[in-house]
């Protein structure tokens, strides 16, 4: 079957599903009605919309000259900074920091990068015991499901559902449907996780690069958890999550809980600089960042497509959308689903593999008009059918806007042929230090 | 009243030309009404939505650049639909990047206005009900929503009307399900996203749907009937034109 007709037949699943269809209309008209009342002041709305496409754009911009100061500060703070250029690598990498402190328990926060490489299914594979701590990972990981929406990954499951999954799992507790008994319930077997484990593993928000900063937008305080109590933590994001200064965070922050749950500010914010330093009673003793590519630089260097990188991952886009509000989340059958999946997924994968995705969008503009870093989704999704039928040819070529990328990832080849002669993990030429993908691959 | 322009083009656009003509000749009514010359190049044919949607770019710019030689005087385009417009307007300077033609196609993008935007805007025309009692329900179509911004235009002519009563229909911003091509590629999603719609507005009470767009009216249109709903469904210039001309009363 080829994958259009393979999403034709997920698509009539969910529209025959009245249960899905009515869970995803009553949580995303909840999220679009609180996310209103956030932006009454349509002038803020703008103002602040204008400044975090300008804040993701300038840093897009500067972005091989951002990751490598980002890097250099982190690796100062005590950071042990890594690079992967696809899921493999970040898996590989992710174990063999595990394995090196014999880590047999990992708790994670709740990571959609950590998702686009499958990760708890490799760590599994290995023998490690993964427990998501995000409720809404938890329960989708009890039910062996993937997440259906990038913010809330189990908005596609009622109470019911809810109470039945963990007592199923865990017929110890008694069966309740109670909202706040079953977080009770998931709070307990967290703790006891949590006192177990070995490492923690989490996602990033934003990363500064003038101060080496790893920023941590959550709720429930497990992905502070997660960070803090293990005597190992290990983050995992894509490269495009750097911003340039500290000052570019407040803007950021104001914008993403308001635009993603309707939030004025989330729960908790964490901003990691560095492992537990000596006298401090607690953190872990050895942070690790690794940091993504997985297609994200040849993104990067396509004028016509770059702007899918300026996202924030609120998850606004698909909330708004009258087609995911309709088909749900697991319809897209892809990591990402809603406007922003079906830019990056074909992106990410090839248009030969899911670029069907494209397809299904009215051109209505209704995710264009709510993100908050003014991502022109419906533009970039008819480019991509453009793309997908050839009916493109003058544009597709246009030169890539960064000299300094290419320049960088001239210098990163030239630099891999003379460390595979030398043995070196990362090597300093005309000034430029050049950290290698994976140094185990050239050993 | 200040006349801005005594002459300007109209764009037709193919639905109203196949399916809609009289929406069309009610719009060119409409504006020659208020002393402006109304001219239809009859060599017009479509501005390549559709084409562009689906992503068949160059067949999308042989349609369009059609287009170019209709309009050479440098009056406004008045286009009676809000996506037609947007093409236009907003697309047509990104399809004609790096052609020959580009600089003719921007400046024509720049003359374009959707029909309730010229006449509110330009026109700044003061409309008087002469019809009777009517209870209706507006949808504005997405591109003229959002990529246009001028789904308040039709609004504000609709309350001019004395004997016109608008209900609102819930979820009206939300698309119509319509999308061009979207509707035959994706019927079922199309079809959920229509029932819907045609279900809000059913349950308003409204004896009758107008919209900028003929697209939107032939969707929903088609769901209500389907539903044997009792509503029916009129383009919004037609609407105007028949309760404030005094010929028609
Ligand atoms: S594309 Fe925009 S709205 Fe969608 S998740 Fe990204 S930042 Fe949010």
């Amino acid at each position: 079957m080829n994958q259009t007709s393979e999403f034709l037949q997920r698509i009539e699943l969910a529209l025959n599903n009245d249960q899905i269809r009515n869970n995803f209309r009553s949580a995303m008209d909840g999220l679009m009605s609180k996310r209103r009342d956030q932006f009454a002041d349509i002038d803020e709305l703008a103002a602040l919309r204008t400044q975090d496409n300008l804040i993701r754009v300038n840093a897009l911009l500067k972005l091989p000259d951002l990751l490598e100061q980002l890097e250099q500060q982190l690796t100062n703070n005590g950071i042990v900074v890594h690079w992967a250029e696809n899921a493999d690598q970040a898996n590989q990498i992710t174990l063999n920091i595990l394995n090196s402190k014999n880590a047999k328990n990992i708790v994670k926060g709740k990571s959609m990068v950590s998702e686009e490489i499958a990760m708890n299914h490799y760590l599994e594979k290995a023998g490690l015991c993964v427990t998501e701590s995000d409720l809404g990972e938890f329960i989708i990981q009890l039910a062996k499901e993937t997440p259906s929406h990038i913010v809330m990954p189990a908005v596609h499951k009622n109470r019911r559902e809810i109470a039945q999954l963990l007592h199923e799992h865990f017929p110890q507790y008694p069966y309740t449907e109670d909202v706040d008994e079953l977080t009770g319930i998931a709070r307990q077997i967290m703790r006891e996780r949590f006192e177990q484990a070995d490492a923690g593993i989490s996602g990033v928000n934003f990363m500064v690069a003038e101060t080496g900063t790893l920023c941590l937008v959550e709720n429930e305080g497990n992905g502070r958890m997660c960070t803090s109590v293990p005597p190992l933590h290990i983050a995992i994001t894509g490269i495009e999550k750097v911003v340039e200064k500290l000052s570019d965070i407040p803007p950021l922050l104001s914008m993403l809980p308001r635009s993603a749950t309707g939030q004025k500010i989330t729960t908790y914010f964490n901003m990691i600089n560095s492992p537990r330093k000596t006298g401090e009673k607690d953190g872990p003793e050895e942070v690790h960042l690794i940091l993504l590519d997985n297609g994200r630089s040849s993104i990067h260097q396509q004028q016509d497509f770059f702007e899918t990188l300026l996202c924030i991952r609120c998850g606004a886009c698909m909330n708004h959308c009258p087609v995911y509000v309709r088909i749900g989340g697991h319809a897209y059958g892809s990591v990402y689903p809603g406007p922003i999946g079906t830019i990056v997924e074909p992106q990410l994968q090839g248009l030969d593999k899911i670029g069907t995705l494209t397809s299904a969008c009215t051109m209505c503009g209704a995710c264009a008009e709510v993100c908050p870093v003014k991502i022109p989704l419906p533009k970039l999704i008819n480019r991509l059918r453009a793309e997908a039928v050839g009916g493109i040819s003058q544009t597709l070529q246009r030169k890539a806007p960064l000299k300094k990328k290419e320049g960088m990832a001239y210098l990163a080849i030239l630099a891999m042929v003379i460390s595979t002669l030398v043995g070196l993990s990362a090597i300093s030429i005309f000034g430029h230090t050049i950290t290698l993908f994976n140094p185990q691959l050239f050993r | 009243m200040m006349q801005a322009f005594d002459n300007i083009y109209f764009f037709g656009t193919c639905l109203i030309d196949l399916l809609y003509p009289q929406a069309g000749l009610s719009a060119i009514e409409l504006i020659s009404a208020r002393g402006v010359n109304v001219i239809y190049p009859k060599k017009q044919s479509c501005c390549g939505q559709p084409a562009f949607n689906s992503g068949y770019r160059s067949q999308a710019l042989a349609v369009a650049r059609h287009q170019l030689a209709c309009f050479p005087k440098d009056i406004p385009i008045i286009v009676p639909s809000g996506s037609c417009a947007a093409m236009m307007k907003h697309q047509w300077p990104e399809l004609f990047a790096g052609e020959e033609d580009e600089q003719q196609a921007i400046l024509i993008a720049a003359r374009i206005f959707e029909l309730s935007e010229f006449l509110v805007d330009v026109l700044q025309v003061k409309l008087k009900d002469l019809g009777p009692p009517i209870k209706i329900a507006i949808h504005s179509s997405c591109s003229a929503r959002r990529e246009m911004g001028v789904a308040d235009k039709i609004e504000s002519l609709i309350a001019q009307l004395s004997n016109v009563q608008v209900l609102e229909q819930q979820y009206k911003k939300e698309c119509c399900g319509f999308g061009g091509t979207f509707s035959l590629k994706h019927s079922d999603i199309s079809a959920a996203m229509v029932n819907d719609k045609s279900h809000a507005i059913s349950s308003t009470g409204a004896e009758l749907l107008i919209s900028q767009d003929c697209g939107c009216l032939m969707n929903i249109g088609g769901a209500l009937e389907k539903q044997k709903k009792p509503q029916t469904i009129m383009h919004f210039a037609q609407f105007i034109n028949e309760r404030c001309n005094e010929s028609n009363q």
